[in-house]
Order: structure tokens, then sequence, then C-alpha cells
């Protein structure tokens, strides 16, 4: 009796945003299950991590603006060709960046993280199913890509150790390597 | 016998959990807590996203600023939310607040990203028209005025609530990276406002 009054379904109503999106859950989880998002967060954590700061915290806040920027373009139907080539290529540059330890100027860096972060919302963005509150989705779908950030630049806290670099490039040669396979998968 | 008085012990405890994991029905306009409208007013400005991260979003960015921007927030914005509700309770229609919610979530957002310094003049403008906009849109969809006071008085102390606990833990932030923390989260909130805008675009400007 009290598993059945527990799993009682009610229904939940909202009122300022209606019928778009499945709530804060189904929008954290989203992120989560795609490997290719995943790996690409991973490697802006990383990359962050062994640029040290001011970039550490500029690219988790670069990013998630201009990956919603991306997810805006796509809600509204502004297309943006090669998508999944842009994301794949993202893999295989970030971790490339993470493997040979690239330190180009912060700009550029910014630049670059913020390019692929457009192919990454707008991916998403066409991507969300119908549900109920369109902001609980979206800040769900945000936190969960800061959370794999903030999962990366805790890896990459290993950094300060002669052990942990060699461990950041090999991880940095992996996330290259996922990178180079979503392409052929994408190219195939 | 030691175990039976142990399950005996248990059963409020059981009781309690069950209750409180029992999953009810969310309600907006007003929920219903059963105690009254001050607490149905507190509580739905605890259950609406929109409002509880703008009030949130400027409670931080006004304890980034420091104590005196923290303070001016803490008495300005629940004052203005609570003006804002009564000049709302008496319009005769609800206006559509999701361009609105996400306008105020991209502004206050990116201001906290940016940790924006601006004049105490300046804090406590934005404070005002951020309280007149919700208080507003909350007060709109609560009736007559006299009904919605009560509710709107819970309201404004919640927000109060919020707004202190929030720009004194900003305040009280000393370390580089805490603080950092803080901006990456008014990044996220920008972020939520700018795919919020995006929803809205796409279902027409609802």
């Amino acid at each position: 009796m009290l598993l059945a009054l527990i799993a009682w379904p009610e229904h939940a109503l909202a009122h300022v945003q209606t019928g778009e999106a499945v709530g804060f859950l189904t929008g954290f989880l989203h992120p989560l299950s795609g490997p290719d998002h995943v790996l690409a967060m991973l490697a802006v954590g990383l990359w962050g991590a062994q640029l040290g700061a001011p970039a550490i915290w500029l690219l988790p806040i670069a990013f998630p603006l201009v990956m919603a920027l991306g997810g805006m373009l796509g809600l509204v139907g502004v297309p943006l060709p090669g998508i999944e080539y842009g994301i794949a290529m993202s893999a295989l540059l970030l971790g490339a960046a993470v493997l040979f330890e690239a330190r180009p100027p912060l700009a550029v860096a910014a630049a670059l993280v913020g390019f692929f972060a457009i192919f990454h919302g707008h991916a998403h963005g066409t991507e969300l199913p119908p549900g109920q509150s369109a902001l609980l989705y979206s800040m769900g779908f945000v936190i969960a890509t800061g959370c794999l950030h903030a999962t990366g630049i805790g890896i990459g806290a290993v950094h300060r150790w002669p052990w942990g670099r060699a461990l950041l490039r090999a991880a940095g040669a992996g996330i290259a390597a996922g990178g180079v396979f979503f392409l052929w998968k994408a190219l195939s | 016998m030691k175990r039976r008085r142990l399950c005996r012990r248990s059963v409020p405890a059981v009781a309690a959990w069950v209750a409180a994991i029992c999953p009810a029905a969310a309600e907006a306009h007003l929920n219903s807590t059963g105690m009254g409208p001050l607490y149905d007013g507190s509580l739905h400005f605890l259950t609406s996203p929109e409002d509880l991260v703008s009030a949130l979003a400027l409670g931080l960015w006004a304890g980034l600023r420091g104590a005196d921007h923290g303070r001016r927030a803490l008495f300005v914005l629940p004052s203005a939310w609570l003006l804002g509700g009564l000049l709302g309770a008496t319009a005769a229609a609800t206006p559509d607040s999701a361009v609105g919610s996400s306008f105020w979530l991209l502004l206050l957002g990116g201001l906290l990203a940016a940790d924006a310094k601006v004049s105490l003049r300046l804090t406590t403008v934005l404070a005002a028209c951020v309280g007149l906009a919700h208080g507003y849109a909350n007060g709109a969809g609560m009736g007559a005025a006299w009904d919605a006071a009560g509710a709107l008085l819970g309201l404004g102390a919640a927000v109060f609530v919020l707004v202190a606990l929030s720009a004194a833990f900003a305040t009280s932030l000393r370390a580089p990276w805490t603080r950092i923390a803080v901006r990456v989260a008014g990044s996220w909130i920008a972020a939520s406002g700018l795919l919020l805008l995006g929803w809205s675009m796409r279902s027409g400007w609802r």
C-alpha cells in the first residue's frame, strides 16, 4: 500500500511556459546521453585546466552562453550546415589541443570553443522533445553541460604532477580518437 | 521486546517519510498550502523558477558588488515586488511573461557572469524594475487586490529572505575561485534565459 501511495502519479500544472519541454531532469539528462557532447565538454574542462587562469574559468563561462545562442538559433529554425561534422570536429580538435597542450592566445582559445559551442547548442536545440517547462528544461540542459566542464576541470587538476600531465595528454588522445570515430560515422 | 519497541517507534518516522515523498499535484496561481494566503504566496514564489532565479541572480550580483549594494537590493526588491503585485492585482488582463522572464534572466545572469561594476543608484533602479515587473506579473494572476494582499505579503517576505541569504552569501565570499563559481552560475542563468527566449520565439511569442 505504501509503495502504491508513493508511486501514485499526479498531474503537475505550470502556468508561464506551456507545452514545450519536460522538465529539469529531462534537460539535465539530455546532454549526458550523447557521447560526442560528453567528450567535447570534458575536453573543454581538461583544456581549461591545462591553460590555467584565466582560461580555466573563462572557457566554461563562454561555452554555455554561446551554446545557448546556438540552441536559440536551432529553436527559431535558423539552419546550420554540417552540424554532425562540427560536433565531431569539436571532439577531434579540442582533444588534440589537450593532447599537444596547445597554448594559443586566450581570445583564440575562447573563439575556438565558442565556435564549436554553436554546433552543440544548435544540435541540442533542435533535438529538444515536447514537454512542459521550457525554463526548467533549459536550466537542466545548461547545468549538465556546466557539470561536464567542472568534471573536466576536476580531472585536469592532476596537471600539477608530471604523471598527471601524461595522463591528461593520453585523455586528450582518447577524446581526439573519439572525434575521429564520430567524424567517420558522420561521413559514412 | 526491544525490537518491538523499536518497530513501534519507527512507525511515525515511516509515516512522516511517506508523507514527505508522496507526490502531490503541483498547481500554479496559487499553490494551496492550506495555511492561508501568506504561506500560499511564499510557496508560489518558491515554486516559480522564473521568479526565484531572477531574485537569486539579483541577490548574488548585489552581494558580489558589496554590502551596501546588497542592503539596497534587500529592501528595494521586495518593496517594489509588493507594489508591482498590488498594481498587477488591479489590472484587467494577465500579461504574458515568458519573453519578459527570458529578458530578466538574460540581463541579470549576464550582469552576474560579467561581475558588472555599477553605481549604487543603478543597482537601486534595477532592483526596482525587477521587483515591479515580476510583482506585476504575479499580482495580475491573483484576482482582486484585497484577496491578493495577503499572498503578495507572503511572496514579498519570501523574496526578502532569498535576497538576504543570497546577498549575504555572495558578500562573504573572499577566495577568488568562489567568486568565479558564482559568476559561472550567472552564465548558466543567462544561457537558460537565452534558451527560454528561443522557446518563446518558437511558440510564436506566447
